[in-house]
């Protein structure tokens, strides 16, 4: 029996994710009394998984799967699975794995959960805590099946060292005819994208027009940060619908989100809830984000971001 | 073409989340149910194939008859048929093995549904369903066309999209950009009286285990109130974010 994390990476590098993953699968394993063993996809530099606690990891090299293809990972990560007898699969909850976890669980015969926020609370009756009602809620779920595949909410367990001397052993595997072809990958590089990002920067329809977001992006690049908006600020084009965020468009959870005129809409917040701290700038004091907010500017945006811009600029200097 | 939409009855989107029981059922009272908005846009573009290209749309949902309401608004959309099978949705496998069943037995070549659903988040149900059938499939789809059996799609990844083909038959997970948000329908009158006529099978669930159950929900801890920080007084809130909340 055994602990298997997948390490999700993209052009052959890992993200926070996979050490998020790994941090949760080694804490997984110690409840359980078991190994973590790490499978890796087309990633170089495996060794830093052990800093994370990954004592083995399998490294499966194919230029087969130099493109995601969801069908093809799953039948990977299950034939580790099935080699290494385990009883437990982690995995992150970023688009392509969330578009992986439930083919693997169809083929693990697994009890999947997704986007869970803590460890196993218990461990028999396998019991997990889940986001549920888009960030309203939590639910604790017990996973009744023999093999549980657990999606780890990005951002919410963390990133925790635990070193040990692992070792890296490649894994033969037979790559599924999948059936979906990829054609084109377009990604807009050079900019921190809201799945990476620490902090976000979120600017919504006070901001009255697409040509008032040079000043948002500006202070997206003092802080390292990903720009975001609120749904009518994508749907009137202003900016692309990859930056809605809330309920119905990407889910943020961050450690910093500041938000530059948006209401704070039940709707929009559902999607930021999971950010650690949340900081608003409104010209109206009846926003109901305000009520949401950690830290708070009754302002008008035109106003505070160029002297925050400015102030935030001499404080990285100094 | 056969299509199937599968519709997800969830809180709309406003609504105030509360438990009962000790926290182990979700508090119904005062809730208004809806479509899930992504079954919306999957329900939208269904529409678009049967009008532009030919095909037949039928939604179904598994959930009980408190459902049916959410049904007959899919069909006042436009969707031809609908078919609910009767059973209490609690996992997300035991949902997609009771959808594997009608889609062998209808024999639909396309299957529609929302990338996730806004009540459970499970976003499990679409590749599940896929799996079981062994069908193709594509998840978070922003953009789809389909030419006879060749299905061209776009996903959306992180930081940009990806352009795909697969082939019929397929389910296709999809969410906004599947339709543009101005082009939902609102049903009208002449639907809604349609609707009404329109069949709605009842079918009775295969036999099969949940692999999970919710055991108690939680609401998050309450916020403490915002620390308001004068405009003209950028240096405290650096400050602020600097030393006390730690993230800058
Ligand atoms: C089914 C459904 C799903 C939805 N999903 C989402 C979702 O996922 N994400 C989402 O964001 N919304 C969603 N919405 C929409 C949501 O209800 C709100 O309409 C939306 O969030 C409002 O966006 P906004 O705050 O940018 O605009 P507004 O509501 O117009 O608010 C603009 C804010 O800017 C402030 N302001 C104006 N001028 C300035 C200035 N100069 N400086 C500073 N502040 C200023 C105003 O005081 C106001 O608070 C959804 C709605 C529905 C019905």
């Amino acid at each position: 029996m055994s602990v298997l994390v997948f390490a999700n990476s993209t052009d052959g590098k890992f993200k926070k994710n996979a050490f998020e993953v790994v941090s949760y699968g080694k804490k997984v394993a110690e409840q359980l009394g078991s190994t973590v063993v790490v499978v890796t996809i087309n990633a170089n530099n495996t060794e830093t998984l052990y800093t994370y606690g990954a004592d083995k990891v399998f490294s499966v090299t194919n230029d087969a799967l130099s493109t995601f293809n969801a069908k093809a990972y799953a039948s990977v990560i299950q034939q580790v699975a099935d080699a290494q007898n385990s009883s437990v699969v982690i995995l992150d909850s970023s688009i392509d794995t969330l578009h992986v976890a439930p083919i693997l669980a169809v083929a693990l015969d697994a009890g999947y959960v997704s986007n869970v926020v803590a460890l196993p609370s218990s461990t028999s009756p396998f019991t997990v805590k889940r986001k549920a009602f888009s960030n309203k809620a939590f639910s604790n779920t017990v996973i009744a099946a023999d093999t549980k595949v657990i999606g780890v909410a990005q951002n919410s367990y963390g990133v925790f060292e635990n070193p040990v001397t692992g070792t890296t052993e490649s894994f033969d595997a037979t790559i599924a005819d999948s059936g979906v072809k990829s054609e084109k990958v377009e990604r807009v590089t050079g900019q921190v994208t809201i799945a990476d990002a620490d902090v976000v920067v979120s600017a919504g329809r006070g901001l009255k027009g697409p040509e008032n977001w040079g000043m948002i992006e500006e202070l997206a690049g003092v802080l390292g940060a990903a720009t975001a908006c609120s749904k009518p600020v994508s749907d009137l084009g202003w900016r692309p619908h990859g930056e809605h965020v809330g309920q119905t468009g990407k889910p943020v959870a961050t450690n910093l989100y500041i938000a530059i005129g948006i209401s704070g809409a039940i709707q929009h917040l559902a999607g930021i809830n999971a950010s650690k701290v949340k900081v608003v700038i409104n010209t109206d004091p009846e926003a109901p984000f305000f009520k949401a907010a950690d830290y708070g500017i009754v302002g008008d945006a035109f106003e505070v971001v160029p002297k925050l811009i400015e102030k935030l600029k001499a404080f990285k200097q100094a | 073409m056969k299509i199937l939409v599968c519709i997800s009855n969830v809180p709309d989107t406003t609504s105030k989340i509360n438990f009962t029981e000790n926290d182990t059922k979700f508090d119904t009272n005062g809730v208004q149910f809806v479509i899930n908005p992504y079954d919306e846009f999957c329900l939208t573009r269904a529409m678009w194939f049967k009008e532009k290209q030919g095909a037949s749309v039928t939604v179904v949902n598994v959930g009980t008859a408190a459902t049916e309401p959410t049904l007959r608004k899919a069909l006042a959309i436009g969707a031809d048929d609908a078919i609910r099978v009767n059973m209490e949705s609690v996992d997300g496998l035991s949902v997609a093995k009771q959808l594997a069943e009608v889609v062998k037995n209808g024999g639909y070549d396309l299957v529609l549904a929302g990338r996730e659903s806004i009540d459970y988040n499970g976003g499990m149900v679409p590749g599940m369903l896929a799996s079981l059938l062994d069908f193709n499939f594509v998840n978070g789809c922003v953009g789809m066309e389909v030419d006879g059996t060749a299905v061209s799609l776009t996903r959306e990844i992180d930081g940009g999209n990806e352009s795909l083909t697969a082939s019929l038959p397929m389910v296709v997970a999809g969410q906004k950009g599947i339709v543009e948000e101005k082009d939902l329908r609102i049903p009208n009158m002449r639907g809604i009286m349609m609707a009404r006529k329109k069949p709605l099978k009842v079918l009775e669930p295969v036999a099969g285990e949940n692999a999970t159950s919710i055991a108690s929900f939680e609401k998050p801890a309450p916020k403490g109130a915002v620390k308001l920080v004068a405009a003209d007084n950028i240096d405290e809130l650096i400050n602020l974010l600097h030393n006390e909340a730690k993230v800058i």
